[in-house]
């Protein structure tokens, strides 16, 4: 659609406009944080997907009606947060207390929190720094100081938790839209280019492209004057398993928006579109908020902030295929075609969505963003390892003591994760491997569980660092049902558009399965083995190169499990018997 | 240019140019089974995969454009492997019917299968039951065969523009199916036959009607007469191994009164009457006003089809002349019948057409009943007159030429080239300029109006009168047109005076029915047999033709009279694109 031309009048106004609409988004964060520091105490109630299934909800509530009937509403302020990170011991609430100690409280209910405010909160505001918890509470607490927490290190999570997510004032008041601003008054898009570049940050999704090289490219295409040019989130995360983007959709939705800004004005976007699967319901909420309030308060539309800058977001639902985490297969579901992929060239960059240039990143990609804007590329760089810097968000899950999301620097060898941080298994039996990758990764035995995590490593062991899902096993789980597992959610998930995943996987699967009941032989490893290759070399996308992954890196290690349930060899050298 | 090298052999190729193309430019075929060259390459089966020196992965020839400094190599002991298996798999899920298959012998899975030299089935077949889709009695889809190329989709979508076939459901599910898994009768699916003669396997083919035919012609009480459509005569010969653009009139005639037809008449002829009618109709709407402008053509059925179900508001432009078909088989039943004494209830007119949509013509509204029974009772494709012939054991190629059967035989050059894009335009041109001036005009080959490209327009001077006109062909350029006649009806200015579509590109020498294996070129050598037929006509315009002089003597008086109009014209009515 042709946009109507404003003459430099009317330009001019909406610039004061937009310039108003800043200072008064400034004045606001100012009087929020003033507000609340008015406060004697704050209540952060994780409200993450996670901590809402175990009744996070039910315990806001509980926190907040008994602020109430305690009459402690002047002193105590209750605020509902994204995701602390502990997820296996959700409902999470944490409570501060002016000149005390934070105290991190786990698996609370609603009665708990009727008890920690007339137990904890009114006698601790009466009593000050004498107050000691009562033993029942003390079961009940967390310490700070736990491995969990202190081996961490925290950039994208940074400032979940800790805000409330539906709030773009208190967002602000913590420094948000900091880092957008900078970029819009003081530098170039070549220079926040630059600065991306310098940082190393390379793409959370999986597949690891340097960020500044794609947002380069999307600069040097020139749409010329009136052009359109889009800047994309990938937010249809479908891993079993992993949750740090949903986390981080709902928990820091600004955070995101704010990446996005920023790397919209690097690329002389015109419009953003999120793409976020549709069984993440606050997730799409959130967003849809954020992207609400940004609009009243300037920070998209026309003249953003008093600048020239122009853009406006989109949100869109993917109806849940794992496929559609593929760029070319969302951009054909943004398009509103069946999420297929299509050969690439042309890359996005060059005919992406609707056949205009497209940038397209992840939610942990745009959300680390803000953050590296504000402390400088290099500061970024200074995490990780040579050719993986910053930070990396694992959801850490399955036979593990402490689960939930952890933030480490790249390179952090991978038993620091799942013995320190994770507490090692929560079953007391000996670890088995970790999975990394989801059903596109591998699995890594214990014995080489000094494997630092990153992209290079974590390839060269035939698993990929993937969206960050990181699963693990102990000796009670099985080798071969997990395999199958994986391979039986690609060949769920698989288009069905190119023939090697198509039919390729789902043949394996059915020789998987047949191993897996004891029905196979040693010929029927061979033709897996033979699948595998024929799929990772002829699929067209990502799903059907990679869904062979977890097959063989569980040959390659624990090629004994197999054995154990081959039938012994016989003379026969017929093909597979048939079997439903 | 583009230089690179394929197989060690040095290519150059302009910019765009896929390794495919450049490989097939130096003498090497890379086998590719979704690959059409009508088509853009969807990528789909995974069987051209090459390499690139130097990197571990495969890209597919068909797809990837060449670019300067690649090391292509084509084929290598992997390369083979792969595609093998990729064969083996797409095998697994194909019915190993070959035998009872219409298609065998112009399967191109079939011919893979054996250039791999594959002998045995090295996974277990996994053929779905899936019940065929019959319903249209025009083409039969056949999801079992379908090897998911997408091929008939791009057909149906792209090209054609008429969005009834889709793909359902996914992974090893994906099947073929009209849009939502409907019926294809219930579909908007105009049974143009595109995705037919794309098909690379049986998965797609015509209604077979021809054991209708044979129960005609056994049965002694029946007087079976036979047309045969102008695009046949240049194609049918392809099925015994003569070039596209044979043309073999004489032949067919001799061999279809050889399997037992008591008269041989042409489509052509009727042709040459469609061409009195249409060409008057023109005549008179544009120098008496007595219809409104432009004057559309009608004698496609798909087109018909699709104008009513798309764009049902050019009804009133539409010229209400019956198809060439429709009109012989009508003047049959009613003139030929009389003047040989044969109750048209014992008479069966047989016509062998290019095209798939014949077969719902034939019986489309109450008015291909004029005679008092269906005018015409069986229409086969020439595909399927092939096959009797051959079942018939007729030595087509050695076979002597024959002529026609008089009063519905005879024919011009106008006639015959009704076969492709722009002739029907041409042929009313001829006999419309004799009506306007009252003479022949003085070249009679209208070159403006023929040729591939999508939509033609041209201005005709007839004597000073100027007559805009167009051409479009292949139901995808029709959208464009029909808007610029909407836009200027709107604003009173005519941008054409007539136009004609037909639904095929190419015209019906590239239609639904003719021999499989179409492509630019073989619809050129199919559209110069034609042009040579005309040419070598001593009469080249309808109104010259001494049997149409004839028959409106005899028996219609003249054109657009009263018995004219109920034999030979029609009407047309808004069809919902779905009937449900």
């Amino acid at each position: 659609m042709a946009e109507i031309e404003l003459t430099p009048e009317q330009i001019a106004k909406l610039k004061a406009a937009t310039k108003a609409q800043r200072e008064n988004l400034e004045k606001l964060a100012r009087e929020t944080k003033e507000n609340a520091e008015k406060y004697a105490c704050t209540v952060f109630c994780c409200n993450s997907t996670s901590c809402r299934s175990a009744g996070g909800e039910s315990v806001l509530d509980a926190f907040q009606s008994a602020v109430a009937t305690n009459e402690l509403q002047d002193k105590v302020r209750v605020v509902k947060t994204g995701c602390m990170g502990l997820c296996s011991a959700g409902p999470l609430v944490r409570v501060e207390i002016k000149g005390q100690k934070p105290v991190m409280y786990k698996k609370i209910d609603a009665m708990t929190a009727r008890l920690i405010v007339v137990e904890h909160i009114e006698k601790a505001l009466n009593e000050g720094e004498a107050f000691k918890l009562s033993p029942t509470l003390a079961e009940h607490t967390l310490s700070l100081d736990m491995t969990f927490f202190r081996k961490q290190e925290k950039v994208v999570l940074r400032d979940m938790g800790s805000y409330d997510p539906e709030s773009i004032e208190q967002y602000v008041s913590h420094g948000g839209y900091g880092a957008f601003k900078k970029v819009l008054d003081t530098m170039t898009p070549e220079e926040v280019v630059a600065e991306i570049l310098k940082s190393g940050l390379r793409g959370r999704g999986g597949a690891g492209f340097p960020t500044g090289k794609k947002w380069e490219f999307s600069l040097k295409e020139d749409v010329g004057e009136g052009g359109e040019k889009f800047f994309i989130c990938n937010g249809d995360e479908g891993d079993p398993g992993a949750y740090m983007d949903s986390c981080t959709l709902e928990g820091d939705p600004h955070a995101v928006l704010e990446g996005m800004l920023i790397g919209a004005y690097a690329t002389r976007s015109t419009t953003g579109w999120f793409y976020i699967r549709a069984e993440y319901p606050l997730a799409v909420k959130r967003i849809e908020n954020a992207i609400r309030q940004a609009k009243k308060f300037g920070l998209l539309g026309k003249n953003i902030l008093g600048s020239d800058f122009n853009f406006n977001v989109e949100l869109r639902l993917g109806a849940g295929a794992f496929v559609c985490g593929e760029e070319t297969a969302l951009m054909a579901s943004l398009e509103g075609k069946r999420g297929s992929p299509r050969p690439r060239p042309p890359y996005p960059v060059k005919s992406g969505l609707f056949g205009k240039s497209s940038c397209i990143n992840n939610v942990e990609t745009l959300a680390n963003v803000p953050k590296i804007i504000e402390k400088g590329g290099d500061w970024f760089a200074s995490m990780g390892t040579e050719k993986s810097k910053g930070t990396k968000v694992f959801a850490l899950t399955g036979h593990i003591k402490n689960g939930g999301l952890v933030e480490v620097p790249m390179g952090t060898p991978i038993r620091e994760i799942v013995e320190d941080i994770g507490g090692g298994t929560d079953s007391g039996k000996a670890l088995k491997a970790v999975q990394t990758g989801g059903p596109s990764g591998g699995l890594i035995p214990k014995d080489m569980l000094d494997l630092k995590v990153c992209y290079d490593a974590l390839r060269e062991v035939g698993s990929i660092m993937g969206s960050g899902g990181m699963i693990v096993l102990d000796e009670s789980d099985s080798i071969v049902d997990v395999a199958t597992f994986y391979l039986g959610f690609t060949v769920d998930e698989s288009c069905g558009k190119c023939a090697p995943c198509r039919i390729g996987g789902y043949q394996m699967l059915r020789l998987l399965k047949k191993v897996a009941a004891r029905k196979g032989t040693k010929q029927d490893i061979e033709k897996i083995k033979q699948i595998a290759h024929t799929m990772q070399k002829a699929s067209l996308c990502g799903l059907g190169q990679t869904a062979p992954n977890p097959i063989l890196s569980s040959l390659k290690f624990f090629m004994n499990e197999y054995e154990e349930r081959l039938l012994p060899a016989t003379k026969t050298t017929s093909t597979t018997t048939k079997e439903q | 240019m583009i230089k690179a090298k394929i197989d060690g052999i040095e290519v150059e190729a302009p910019e765009g140019t896929t390794i495919l193309e450049a490989a097939k430019g130096v003498g090497i075929n890379i086998p590719t089974l979704c690959k059409h060259e009508d088509l853009c390459a969807t990528a789909a089966c995974g069987i051209c995969v090459v390499k690139l020196a130097g990197r571990p992965s495969m890209v597919r020839a068909c797809s990837t454009p060449l670019d300067n400094g690649m090391d292509i190599i084509t084929r290598d002991p992997e390369i083979v492997e792969v595609r093998k298996t990729v064969v083996e798999l797409i095998l697994s899920k194909h019915p190993n019917e070959c035998l009872t298959c219409m298609k065998s012998g112009n399967c191109e899975l079939q011919k893979l299968a054996a250039d791999f030299g594959i002998r045995c089935e090295e996974y277990d077949s996994i053929v779905p039951d899936l019940p065929k889709d019959d319903s249209t009695k025009s083409i039969v889809l056949d999801p079992r065969k379908c090897i998911t190329c997408g091929r008939c989709i791009q057909v149906c979508q792209e090209q054609q523009n008429v969005w009834a076939l889709s793909f359902l459901r996914r992974g090893i599910h994906t099947q073929i199916a009209a849009a939502g898994g409907i019926p294809l009768e219930e579909s908007p699916c105009v049974k143009c036959g595109q995705c037919a003669a794309h098909c690379p396997t049986g998965a797609i083919t015509e209604y077979d009607d021809t054991e209708k035919v044979w129960a005609a012609l056994n049965d002694p009480g029946k007087h079976c007469v036979v047309q045969i459509a102008p695009a046949v005569r240049v194609a049918l010969g392809e099925a015994f191994g003569l070039n596209p653009g044979d043309i073999t009139t004489g032949k067919i005639y001799a061999a279809l009164r050889r399997i037992g037809f008591n008269a041989v008449f042409d489509t052509n002829f009727s042709a040459d009457l469609t061409i009195m009618e249409e060409a008057s109709e023109f005549v008179s709407r544009f120098t008496e006003k007595t219809g409104p402008l432009p004057l559309i053509t009608s004698c496609c059925p798909a087109w018909v089809d699709f104008m009513e179900k798309y764009h049902s508001d050019m009804i009133p432009y539409f010229s209400t002349c019956k198809s060439p078909q429709g009109m012989l088989g009508a003047l049959a039943k009613t003139y030929y019948a009389e003047k040989v004494g044969v109750d048209p209830k014992d008479m069966v007119v047989v016509s062998v057409m290019p095209c798939t949509a014949k077969k719902y013509e034939i019986a489309r509204s109450k008015d291909m009943f004029s005679s008092g029974v269906q005018d015409v009772d069986i229409s086969i494709t020439t595909r399927e007159v092939s096959r009797m012939l051959k079942q018939a054991g007729i030595d087509f190629v050695n076979l002597k030429e024959e002529k026609a059967d008089s009063m519905l035989g005879e024919y011009t050059g106008a006639g015959t080239i009704f076969g492709y894009t722009g002739g029907v335009m041409e042929a009313a041109l001829r006999t419309a300029y004799y009506f306007v001036t009252g003479e022949d005009p003085k070249d009679v080959n209208f070159k403006s109006v023929r040729g591939l490209k999508g939509i033609k327009e041209a201005e005709i001077d007839i004597k000073g009168t100027k007559i805009k006109v167009a051409v479009a062909h292949g139901t995808g350029n029709v959208e464009t047109l029909v808007n610029k006649i909407r836009e200027g009806i709107k604003a009173g200015e005519l941008p054409y005076h007539f136009v004609e579509v037909m639904a095929c590109p190419g015209g019906c020498i590239g239609g639904g029915g003719q021999p499989i294996g179409v492509t630019n070129k073989v619809r050129e050598e199919r559209t110069k047999g034609l042009e040579r037929d005309d040419e070598n006509k001593k009469i080249r315009c309808s109104h010259e033709n001494p049997e149409i002089k004839a028959i409106y003597k005899d028996y219609l008086g003249k054109p657009l009279s009263e018995k004219s109009h109920r034999l030979l014209h029609t009407h047309y009515v808004p069809r919902p694109k779905y009937k449900r």
